[in-house]
């Protein structure tokens, strides 16, 4: 018990220390023979010795403990000085424990290690985690009230008694309540504070709580059991409902990935009933475009390298949707009335714009950055939700928007729907049709562009890009039906959530299978879709 | 009856066709066999291959041709058909290995022991003999395209939608042999092959044989074809390809009839896999991808659609312009490719074959039109019926300016 009279020890130190900070200033020469001391004799005393260097609270001992558990902790022969030792060439590179400050090398028979075993080990994490968890930044002591909880030390527990009378932050506090209950669980106090205990991890609620809890109900007995039994079962349907939540996340992200890659195929098939195989390559330029535009940023203004996207943006629309013209100017006008001989022509373009992306940029994966606003991820309750993830949901939202925008409230728009539901009579009623073609080809391949830049955000951005995606776009169109953006809306995030919630139970392959077999079967009973445009052609 | 039916099959066309074929079979086996080494007349043993190669490729394209051009189905899924059949074929092959694999175990293929698999799956049984496998290479595929056509012709699934769906079929099947669990060996597929029916498939003999046997399959296919579509059945069938509705308005079970040539063509597809298997010595799922489908019916369509020769013409020709290219050119190939994609629908939608008969049709149109001018006894009417009568529909263009002779008089087509 001799780590327990120390951590009594280091609670009263750290309680001086609180109210008078001055006092645990030894000075790093008053620390060294104690740290000198860890070398002495076997494992026991080493033990001791980590006692007492903890006992005197100094933050400062901190980097020589860390080493000495990770064995990066040696002892010159010669002297009887411990240092920090990392290999150097054929010796080691001395850093002095206390300092920090380089102190030579030397010969790899000059020196000899630490050792420490599996207990020693324990005892340093949960005394490096008392030593931490009165220092002043909050993530520090965030971070030892975290490994107290992983460690499950009852002897941390006096320690976090002290460090959570001094706590003043109400997120660290938190954490430390939570180590304390799991410190508390596995130690031998008595039945009224291990049901507190089970408490305060009931409401903590996670998955580590919940393997907690399970070893309890395994281990403990009694009323500790019951309270855990009870606690177990909540936190499982609680875990269930975030599960599902976060499936539903997944497949909404997934679903607006669909979007964007499926609805300007969805304008184009609509309007013109032609499907455009190279409908991918769009994407994939557009996707190019933003690491040409990273490119120039990097080389010429790394200061904007936050505004690339946007930057992007617009260039990719404008890049995507003059080749989109150019293909419907050069090839698909002349092959009006033959939808299949279209699928075939643009499937060659196809093939000649990955070519010619290959031949530019190489065959391998190129490097486009996240932004700064697109990279990390927050939590909400048990969910992890990552900003890249997040703004391209906004962003195919916001594309959804506008595009509804443009064909409900513009002219073009209303062409554009005339032209969809009765070719010849808006022919009639004066509306240039081959113009509205180009501009809708135009429109549908641009928007392709603007995927491409969401897309390389969390995609590979390799000559292959649009392939991946053509064919589960082609099923957001037929599943959602044509000519009725809201129907492509519904296929791509019904399809998203499927996928997600079927991929934990049949795996990812499996289940795009099963999506796939769904989709041949449910063609069967609607041919022309979720969303069918209503008419009285026998024959569209 | 039988014989009445076959025998329509030949004309002209089909016999220039089938003499080649013969000649193929013979030579160049004989020629990779007899002639010595190093003679002006030897056939290497990997051209032997190749072409054994691109015939079973060019049964492919024909069962492509049947569906696509006198039907009017585009399917962008007939190489799954093709890649069934091999794997039905691949399995027969991977039993003969017996014990000679790496693991010499009597009774599992090599992967199954990779993957510590205790038995053998029961789909397996039965594909140690070779008329069980050799039925499998037509009832696997013909029943599922039975099952998916059945569904899809009866919803009356038709154009872009039901090219789609042939897509995703191929595609879903694509996944499905790439998993390991389905126990087909997984990305790997099956390979290192030992013998088929007792000879080795190495042997310079045994590849010969197979690429006779190549020759002969698509030969009795071309007949079958050829048949099929010159009799009545065949009418019909180019009747629902021009106007379904119309057909189906006239009393005809227009389902009944794709379904029909649906099944016979998925069949055709399986037969062309199971041949094309021992030949390349490997078949993986790689075969399933929704890419080669679409290639196949680029070679229908540069030779000519809805010609049965032109189907097989342009297999041979794209395949030797690919082995040629990527061997050249490995950059090029895939703008030669897309560029063909696009030169062949927008400049010879009638593929090779359509358009010589087209331009034949007219020079023989002008010719009698042009000595009936001149006051020679060439009867009036019965324009001369061209082989190819279907590709050539709007090669006769109506008279701008009604003659007096009621118009049945042969125009020439400009």
């Amino acid at each position: 018990m001799s780590l327990l009279k120390s951590f009594f020890l280091l609670v009263g130190l750290m309680v001086c220390a609180a109210s008078e900070p001055s006092f645990a200033q030894s000075g790093p020469e008053a620390l060294r023979p104690l740290i000198n001391g860890l070398a002495e004799g076997k494992y026991a005393e080493t033990e001791k010795q980590i006692g007492a260097l903890v006992a005197t609270g100094d933050p400062a001992v901190a980097p020589a403990l860390e080493a000495l558990g990770e064995g990066d902790l040696y002892v010159r022969k010669s002297d009887g000085a411990v240092f920090i030792a990392t290999k150097a060439g054929k010796g080691y590179a001395l850093t002095d424990p206390l300092t920090l400050e380089q102190a030579g090398e030397a010969g790899r028979r000059d020196v000899s290690k630490i050792k420490v075993n599996n207990k020693l080990r324990r005892v340093l994490r949960s005394a490096l985690g008392s030593l931490t968890l009165m220092a002043a930044d909050p993530q520090v002591r965030m971070a030892a009230a975290e490994a107290i909880f992983k460690a499950r030390d009852p002897d941390g527990i006096e320690a976090l008694d002290a460090a959570l009378a001094a706590e003043t932050d109400d997120g660290v506090r938190k954490v430390m309540e939570e180590a304390r209950a799991a410190a508390v669980l596995n130690s031998d106090l008595d039945e009224p504070q291990k049901l507190d205990a089970v408490q305060t991890l009931s409401v903590m609620g996670n998955r580590d709580a919940l393997s907690l809890l399970i070893g309890v109900q395994s281990s403990a007995g009694g009323a500790v059991r019951d309270a855990a039994t009870q606690a177990v079962t909540r936190i499982q349907k609680s875990i269930a409902a975030w599960d599902a939540a976060q499936n539903i996340w997944y497949g909404l992200s997934l679903g607006s990935v669909l979007l964007l890659a499926a609805i300007g195929l969805a304008i184009t098939f609509g309007v013109m009933g032609v499907i455009n195989m190279a409908h991918g390559e769009m994407v994939m330029i557009g996707a190019y475009v933003t690491f040409v535009v990273q490119e120039l940023i990097r080389t010429s203004a790394p200061g904007l390298f936050d505004y690339s996207l946007f930057i992007a943006l617009p260039l990719a629309f404008l890049t995507s949707g003059v080749i989109g013209v150019a293909i419907e100017r050069g090839v698909i006008r002349w092959l009006y009335g033959r939808p299949l001989e279209t699928l075939l022509a643009t499937w060659g373009i196809s093939l000649m714009l990955q070519q010619a992306v290959r031949s530019i940029f190489g065959p391998t994966n190129q490097e486009v950055g996240n932004p700064d606003w697109m990279s990390g991820a927050f939590e909400i309750g048990q969910m992890t939700i990552t900003y890249n993830r997040m703004w391209i949901i906004v962003f195919a939202m916001l594309v959804f928007a506008g595009l509804m925008l443009v064909l409900k409230k513009t002219p073009f728009g209303l062409y554009t729907r005339a032209v969809t539901q009765n070719r010849r009579m808006a022919a009639s009623m004066g509306i240039r049709t081959p113009w509205v073609d180009a501009m809708t080809f135009g429109l549908g391949s641009g928007i392709a562009g603007i995927a491409g830049v969401a897309l390389s955000q969390i995609d590979n951005v390799s000559p292959n890009l649009g392939q991946g995606y053509i064919i589960d776009s082609f099923m957001v169109v037929v599943f959602g039906g044509v000519g009725n953006l809201w129907g492509t809306l519904v296929g791509a995030m019904t399809l998203g959530i499927v996928n997600k919630f079927l991929e934990p139970y049949a795996g990812a392959v499996l289940g795009k299978i099963f999506v796939l077999v769904f989709i041949i079967l449910f063609i069967q009973k609607r041919p022309r879709g979720l969303f069918a445009l209503k008419g009285r052609a026998v024959e569209a | 009856m039988m014989t009445s039916f076959l025998f329509r099959a030949l004309d002209a066309r089909a016999g220039i066709f089938l003499a080649i074929m013969a000649a193929a079979i013979i030579l160049v086996p004989a020629a990779n066999l007899l002639a010595p080494e190093g003679s002006a007349f030897h056939v290497p043993n990997y051209a032997v291959t190749l072409m054994g190669k691109y015939l079973t490729y060019a049964l492919l394209a024909l069962a492509v041709d049947l569906v696509w051009g006198y039907c009017g189905i585009l399917s962008l899924g007939h190489a799954a058909f093709f890649a069934l059949g091999g794997y039905a074929m691949g399995m027969y092959l991977m039993r003969q290995i017996g014990t000679r694999g790496v693991y010499g175990d009597p009774n599992l293929p090599d992967f199954m022991v990779f993957l510590n698999w205790q038995e053998l799956p029961w789909y397996w049984y039965g594909f140690d003999m070779f008329w069980f496998a050799a039925l499998m290479v037509l009832l696997v595929p013909g029943f599922l395209a039975f099952v998916f056509g059945w569904f899809a012709f009866r919803s009356r699934v038709t154009g872009v939608y039901l090219s789609i769906i042939t897509q995703a079929l191929t595609y879903a099947l694509l996944l499905a042999f790439f998993r390991n669990d389905m126990g087909f060996g997984g990305n790997n597929g099956l390979t290192d092959f030992k013998d088929i029916l007792g000879f080795d498939i190495q042997a310079d003999t045994t590849r010969a044989g197979l690429f006779a046997a190549s020759g002969v399959a698509l030969v009795l296919c071309f007949i079958i074809c050829r048949a099929l579509t010159r009799s009545k059945l065949g009418k019909v069938l180019v009747a629902v390809r021009d106007a379904e509705s119309r057909t189906r308005f006239l009393g005809y079970r227009v389902e009944h009839y794709k379904l029909f040539v649906w099944t016979l063509s998925a069949m055709m597809a399986g037969i062309a896999g199971a041949l094309y298997v021992p030949q390349v010595g490997i078949i993986n799922p790689g075969e399933f991808a929704p890419a080669n489908s679409i290639e196949v019916v680029i070679w229908v369509a540069v030779g000519g659609r809805g010609t049965l020769v032109g189907a097989v013409l342009g297999a041979v020709l794209v395949n030797f312009a690919k082995t040629w290219f990527t061997g050249a050119l490995p950059d090029i190939w895939l703008f030669a490719l897309g560029g063909l994609f696009v030169f062949v629908t927008l400049f010879l939608p009638k593929g090779i074959v359509g358009t010589v008969s087209q331009g034949w049709t007219a020079l023989r149109q002008r010719k009698v039109s042009a000595a009936y001018e001149a006051g020679s006894d060439v009867p009036p009417g019965a324009p001369p019926q061209s082989p190819g009568a279907t590709a050539n529909v709007s090669a006769t263009k109506p008279n701008p300016t009604p003659s007096a002779s009621a118009g049945a008089e042969p125009q020439p087509a400009e």
